[in-house]
């Protein structure tokens, strides 16, 4: 025996041999892979992991408690900061269960923007989420592609509502106002350039050996488990499941758009991986169609007593100032019902239910996150991998603590 | 390099026709089971079948198993508290969908606050397990039978449930980690 264990007096017993022990350790909240401040709990043999359970809530902030203290029109604000990757996405299905409830429909163009919109802003998610996972798996150069692409969603997004993270375009009935003049074109170059883009990244990442060979095989999940644990979105269709709320349920005249529902049938990592890099090609097709529908009408619906009117409206009829007056001052009476809207997030099924007594605040607002339900499977798929395969593990499943913990 | 060019296999959902409507399926509930059903709304398009906790795993269980119906997949679980002066005060919705024929359904239980128990449905779907536990964090609903009911969101020695009507924005007091 070395010196050191020579050295300890003789009434100490050494039980723990290390080898063949158990070890638990704390992964984060503070690791850079957990994206966010997600704490798991590994109980480690050697290097495989025996179990892997998530500690959430280290950014529970009562949203929603506070949605239930705020207008419906205030609300909006609230869901930007859940999942602050796909903001529109989160307005969206808002907006819809809101309106929902008050049998309101929005016009075409309205409706072509916000389809526009969401899939621009489903890239740029896809985006964040391929640049941390090939960072979390060591290949920092991609992150720097990734997020030159980003930019120029985000410029887009801006451009459109005068926020980049947290836009709230989508209000109850309609947009916050229409697109400024020459956004086709600036969308239309974007498209142009991202075709080349998506190429590149093809070439920097899904031909790399080490990648293939860190996600191939890596954290299993099978259709059965799949659905038995609720996974959605690309997670479940990386299982061999094609399951697409736009098509299952389709809304905002998804059904009317010409697009495929990518399907990988391995379940792993790997597969999780192609089937998120072939979505943003049908993402792009999407904004490609909804560009050329864009035609000239209104973006909000004819509900004054829902939608605050036009500045222009306000300063000459009497009646626009008083609905302006009273929306804003006593909010919207939305009569009692309780809706659960489901939408197709970047992310997965992000259903957001709402129940109402009446009046202009809701009694109820539960946001059913896709991050929140993909990362209860984490336990069954990461049981028996490696402390490094985690890592890759948590990055296929692309989720956000914010939408978590809300 | 085979993505590049062209990707293989896309796999085209054919939308299949759902013999049923979600009103169909709850008035034949009612039929076979009338003691599962104790009330049947259909509003904005949704149903909600009210049913009694006794009854709720053995109705999850026939919808999940069913051809017909094929309910295979919970979308969500989530409590709502009527507030402290109502009875039954508390309220836990069970909202199904089917992956194969695309339609969906609510279940709702409603709970006495002093009796605030429930049958877990999480060997029916594993998905349940942390819902229920949000359910029990924020609404101190007890799902009886959960395999790891702990708080999830809040922390282990937090007092109260945070989403309860008569539990203040704010809080009681300021909450310190030390």
């Amino acid at each position: 025996m070395s010196t050191s264990v020579a050295n300890i007096p003789p009434q100490v017993e050494i039980v723990d041999q290390p080898l063949d022990s158990q070890m638990t350790i704390s992964m984060g909240p503070q690791h850079p892979s957990t994206h966010g401040v997600l704490r798991l709990e590994l109980v480690l043999d050697g290097e495989m992991v025996v179990k892997a359970t998530p500690d959430i809530g280290y950014l529970h902030t009562g949203m929603e408690k506070l949605f239930e203290y705020r207008k419906y029109q205030q609300g909006i604000v609230i869901t930007d900061r859940m999942d602050y990757l796909n903001p529109l996405g989160n307005n969206l299905a808002y907006v819809m269960a809101v309106e929902k409830l008050l049998q309101i429909e929005i016009p075409e163009r309205g409706q072509v923007i916000r389809v526009m919109m969401c899939e621009l802003q489903r890239i740029a998610s896809h985006l964040v989420w391929l640049g941390t996972h090939a960072l979390d798996l060591g290949a920092m150069t991609v992150f720097f592609y990734t997020f030159r692409e980003r930019e120029k969603i985000m410029n887009l997004i801006e451009a459109a509502s005068g926020g980049r993270l947290t836009p709230s375009y989508f209000r109850v009935g309609g947009l916050m106002m229409d697109l400024p003049a020459g956004f086709e074109r600036r969308v239309q170059q974007f498209e142009d350039d991202f075709s080349k883009a998506l190429d590149e990244f093809h070439k920097l990442v899904t031909g790399n050996r080490i990648f293939q060979k860190r996600t191939q095989g890596i954290g299993y999940v099978s259709a059965e488990d799949a659905i038995d644990l609720g996974l959605s979105g690309p997670s479940l269709r990386g299982s061999g499941i094609a399951l697409d709320i736009r098509r299952a349920n389709p809304y905002t005249g998804y059904e009317t758009y010409d697009f495929d529902i990518p399907v990988e049938h391995d379940g792993d990592v790997w597969a999780r991986y192609l089937v998120r890099m072939r979505e943003m090609r049908e993402s792009h097709k999407i904004v490609q169609q909804a560009v050329s529908r864009l035609k000239p009408g209104p973006v909000k619906a004819d509900a004054p007593k829902v939608v605050l009117p036009d500045r222009e409206a306000m300063k000459t009829h009497m009646d626009a100032l008083i609905h302006h007056f009273l929306l804003v001052a006593e909010g919207v009476d939305v009569p009692p019902g309780e809706v659960y809207h489901p939408i197709e997030a970047s992310k997965g099924e992000l259903g957001v239910y709402i129940k109402s007594t009446g009046g202009p605040k809701p009694a109820r607002v539960h946001f059913r996150g896709p991050s929140f339900v993909n990362l209860s499977a984490l336990p069954h798929m990461s049981r028996g991998c490696m402390v490094a395969d985690i890592v890759a593990i948590i990055g296929s499943l692309d989720i956000v603590l914010g939408e978590i913990d809300r | 390099m085979s993505e590049l060019q062209q990707p293989e296999s896309y796999t085209e959902v054919s939308q299949p026709a759902s013999p049923q409507t979600p009103s169909q399926i709850a008035a034949a509930l009612q039929r076979e089971h009338a003691d599962w059903v104790s009330e049947i709304t259909t509003a904005l398009g949704e149903t909600t079948i009210v049913v009694p906790r006794e009854q709720i795993v053995a109705a999850c269980e026939f919808l999940k198993t069913t051809p017909d119906y094929e309910f295979n997949f919970l979308a969500d679980l989530c409590g709502f508290d009527r507030g402290p002066e109502e009875e039954p005060r508390l309220e836990v919705n069970y909202h199904l969908f089917s992956t194969t024929r695309h339609h969906r359904l609510r279940l709702k239980v409603l709970l006495n606050e002093e009796d605030a128990h429930v049958p877990t449905v999480t060997m029916i779907w594993r998905t349940a397990n942390w819902h229920e536990r949000e359910t029990f964090d924020l609404f101190g609903v007890i799902f009886d039978g959960h395999p790891d009911l702990r708080r999830i969101l809040l922390p282990d020695d937090w007092q109260g449930h945070a989403l309860r009507k008569d539990f203040p924005l704010r809080g009681y007091e300021p909450y310190s980690l030390t």
